[in-house]
């Protein structure tokens, strides 16, 4: 199974796009990155570089260094760009507060989103970083790359921007730290017209969407998590790119219950996939996990000796609905009673396996702690069939759209809309029934609203007609 | 095809909409897979994790690819990234991904070049000795601390994101080359509450605090800030309209109303809150995103504030220790932290990490009542027999 990008996409070659020759790009030694010292001292900067993890400061410096000694027509942006910032965060240790000016709104033109302007309040100390703006670029589905690729963005980044880069920000994008306002429109063309790629989103519009590796290379996907975010990315363009909404909307697409890219935590629209028959199970292979021969977990547990595998006390009594037990030597799950939380498939991969019966279930509302608290998202639809083009996935998104664009505040996220208007306004407007699937538990306070025309008679009464009966 | 070395590239400032392309959206992801996750895509059968940082998934084609996951900055710069590719273009055929909380995964056919692989990754050091590329992060351990921008970006942190974590890293290393742990543990840095990343769901989360009000610009407010909107930004309602003596439209901050959660700061930059003294560290615990064994649950918070002292933290590192090591000591196999902690009481989670619990880790916002103890149900520690002196209860 292939699959095809949307429109049809030139290979890019790195040797035919690069702008370093080898020799630029290796025009330093151990000797000179050793004995190097950065334009401002940094001891606190420096302290950072020891200790085993890899350190951002001893990066930062060879990435100082390899400017330096670039010729000055080589790079557009100053050679002092890394130490400046370098110097810039020490003086905010120093200061114990930030250094960046508030706000800063850039762009390019076309969009409204996708760049992050920023402005030092030491300009003139450190005037490499006095612009120092952010381009988020859409990442491609689960992160997977070929170097031309990256060394291609490398170059553009080195020549038009600082060199410095996060891989990824927490949304997806390939992050692009720091350019000038200048350099903005001429990255964005090359970046369109030589590679084409896209920026991502930030503002109040739909942010880059983001997805686990899924199928690529996870036995548990129930659903092709790369495809859907590729083709709903790609449908929903205009809406990532020129704010309209309320507020930022973000989509997140999980294989499973196991939640590898978190969306239930970090998505307005969460896509989990799930299944609707029975677990598949290897009688054999449980028995291999039995006797030893295979370590529970996939070995996940080797670094400590925790005996030998129970099946009984590492699976069937921690499953949380107590559905599985053993008979004549034979593992038994009763499906109905399963709530499909993984763990005995994270635990027996070689002996249990996700349904075949494939889709996924889809919750709303998730954010975090800015304005009314911290939300998780909210099971809403159980189960959903998602094939390409994926036609009902996107009906359901415009509903939920055209309810919060309508009714959401100023800053109004959709699980804010949802807990203002309440759940059942929300499916609604969406069109859903309610299940009892949507609580933890019913409601105990009995404010219970009402409609008019649920109850007979309605609400239209005469108090003349009450006193008849009852008199003052 | 070529990057441009034009100041302006192909780019005409005078004709801005000349030749522009919109709306391509992120290139396919199928050109970046390599070939054997190409021809096994949807067709894995299983995985084990050979040693910590070692993944093989085996297909049902009988096709093997073995992932060697090790540790990223995820800050970076060009020069990382081409080193990544080096060793790519090396070992994997030009190919290499990135996982959801920024380790670098290096994908190879076979046994033999994954410890090829192996070895070459952890032979690469820093001038100035710490690891670039260190093999870990799988199983029953700790793996990358997700995290934010700090004072390297941003302008409305409480303390640094990049520095935080390589402190933290350091000090739990043997934690992300072992699997030693009764399950995985999350760690996830947020620098201010805005919380971008996982800190409401992480099963220790480490967030910038503020602790004073912030301190008002009268002289820019109305030119600067959309009023309405700073005080519609305000959780507790502790803004109001105001007018300063010479008549200027500005706002007013109710001091004991304000819990410094610089929302309004975000809105108008004309009420900056950022403080050396006041600003610190929060610490949350017991949060998680899978639906295994337990459902999804947010970290609550456990240490209400810590210096920022920089560049090591060494208080916020002591304490996600003292944690990390009384939950190794004690949870059982595959408990996360918050299924520990539910388990045993939060009562018995400070008692057996030695934290101190203070009034600020009592909630007293909106749905506050749901976390209060309406049960006889609890467990003495010596907390409990402070309070019964207290209350003159025991000698």
């Amino acid at each position: 199974m292939a699959f095809e990008p949307n429109e049809p996409q030139e290979k890019i070659k790195y040797d035919e796009m690069r702008i370093y020759s080898d020799e630029e790009l290796n025009n330093y030694t151990e000797e000179e990155l050793k004995n190097f010292k950065t334009k401002h001292d940094t001891p606190m900067c420096d302290d950072l570089e020891s200790g085993p993890w890899p350190s951002f400061v001893a990066d930062a410096k060879r990435e100082a260094l390899h400017r330096r000694k670039l010729a000055d027509d080589r790079i557009l942006l100053s050679a002092e760009t890394v130490e400046d910032t370098l110097g810039q965060l020490e003086d905010s240790f120093v200061d114990g507060e930030t250094h960046w000016k508030h706000g800063g709104i850039v762009g390019v033109f076309g969009y409204g989103g996708g760049v992050i302007g920023r402005y030092s309040d030491l300009q003139e100390k450190y005037p490499a970083v006095a612009h120092f703006h952010t381009l988020r670029v859409n990442q491609p589905m689960s992160k997977f790359y070929n170097t031309d690729f990256l060394r291609t963005i490398c170059d553009l980044w080195e020549y038009r921007g600082s060199g410095m880069m996060n891989m990824h920000g927490s949304t997806g994008d390939i992050i692009l730290l720091g350019t000038t306002t200048e350099q903005l429109e001429p990255i964005f063309y090359q970046m369109t017209h030589e590679m084409q790629q896209d920026l991502g989103g930030s503002g109040s519009n739909l942010r880059s969407p983001s997805c686990c590796l899924g199928r690529a290379r996870c036995e548990w996907s129930c659903i092709d998590t790369q495809d859907m975010c590729y083709e709903l990315t790609h449908y929903y363009q205009d809406e990532l790119h020129r704010p309209a909404f309320p507020y930022k909307f973000k989509f997140k697409f999980d294989g499973c219950p196991n939640g590898c890219v978190a969306s239930i935590a970090r998505s307005d629209m969460s896509f989990i996939g799930t299944w609707k028959d029975d677990i598949r199970i290897d009688q054999d292979a449980v028995q291999a996990y039995i006797a030893g021969d295979i370590a529970p977990n996939g070995g996940a547990h080797a670094g400590k000796d925790w005996g030998k595998f129970d099946i009984q006390k590492e699976v069937i009594n921690l499953c949380p609905t107590a559905c599985m037990w053993m008979e004549d030597g034979k593992l038994m799950i009763d499906n109905k009673e399963c709530t499909r939380c993984m763990h005995c498939i994270n635990t027996m991969p070689q002996a249990l396996r996700p349904g075949a019966d494939t889709g996924v279930s889809i919750l709303f509302g998730a954010k975090a702690p800015i304005l009314e608290g911290a939300q998780m998202a909210v099971l809403t639809v159980p189960f959903m069939k998602c094939e390409p083009p994926y036609e009902n996935i996107k009906d359901l998104v415009e509903k939920v759209w055209d309810w919060w664009m309508e009714e959401g505040k100023n800053r109004e996220r959709l699980g804010e809309l949802i807990q203002r208007w309440g759940l059942p306004k929300f499916l609604e407007v969406i069109g859903l029934p309610p299940m009892p699937q949507m609580v933890t538990e019913p409601r105990s306070n009995p404010y219970i609203f009402w409609k008019a025309e649920e109850v007979p008679g309605g609400f239209k009464r005469n108090i003349e007609d009450y006193r008849v009966k009852h008199m003052r | 095809m070529a990057l441009s070395l034009e100041r302006f590239g192909g780019y005409n400032p005078d004709k801005p909409m000349e030749n522009r392309l919109t709306d391509l959206g992120p290139r396919h992801f199928w050109e970046f897979f390599p070939p054997v996750i190409q021809n096994n895509y949807g067709k894995w059968k299983y995985h084990e994790i050979l040693e910590p940082g070692v993944l093989v998934h085996v297909s049902e084609t009988g096709d093997k690819v073995f992932t060697v996951r090790c540790g990223g900055g995820r800050f970076m710069t060009v020069e990382n990234v081409r080193e990544i590719c080096d060793i790519a273009d090396k070992h994997c055929d030009g190919y290499v991904r990135f996982t959801t909380r920024n380790n670098i995964e290096f994908m190879v056919e076979t046994q033999d070049k994954m410890e090829a692989l192996k070895k070459d990754l952890m032979s690469r050091k820093h001038v100035t000795g710490s690891y670039k590329f260190p093999v870990g992060g799988t199983g029953a351990g700790v793996t990358n601390i997700v995290h934010t921008q700090g004072f390297l970006h941003c302008h409305t942190p409480a303390t640094d994101a990049s520095s935080m974590v390589k402190a933290i890293m350091d000090d739990l290393f043997d934690y992300f080359q072992g699997m030693t742990l009764p399950a995985q543990v999350r760690v996830s840095m947020a620098c201010c509450l805005n919380m971008c990343g996982a800190v409401h769901c992480s099963d220790i989360a480490l967030l910038g605090y503020h602790r004073k009000p912030p301190v008002i610009d009268h002289e820019v407010m109305d030119a600067l800030c959309e009023i309405p909107l700073v005080i519609a930004a305000c959780p507790t309602g502790a803004i109001s309209p105001a007018k300063t003596e010479d008549g200027k439209k500005t706002v007013k901050i109710k001091e004991e109303r304000c819990m410094f959660c610089g929302n309004c700061y975000t809105m108008c930059m004309a009420v900056p809150l950022a403080d050396k003294e006041g600003d610190g560290v929060t610490i949350l615990a017991g949060g998680k995103i899978s639906n295994r064994i337990s459902r999804p649950k947010f970290s609550k918070v456990v240490v209400p504030w810590l210096p920022n002292n920089f560049p090591r933290f060494p208080e916020v590192v002591r304490d996600v220790k003292k944690i990390v090591e009384a939950y190794a000591a004690d949870a059982n196999k595959y408990e996360r932290i918050g299924d520990w902690a539910e388990r045993i009481g939060w009562e018995k989670f400070f008692e057996k990490c030695d934290l101190p619990f203070t009034e600020h880790l009592i909630d007293d916002y909106r749905l506050a009542y749901d976390t209060y103890r309406t049960s006889s149900q609890f467990k003495y520690t010596e907390a409990a027999w402070e309070v019964s002196r207290a209350a003159g209860g025991i000698e």
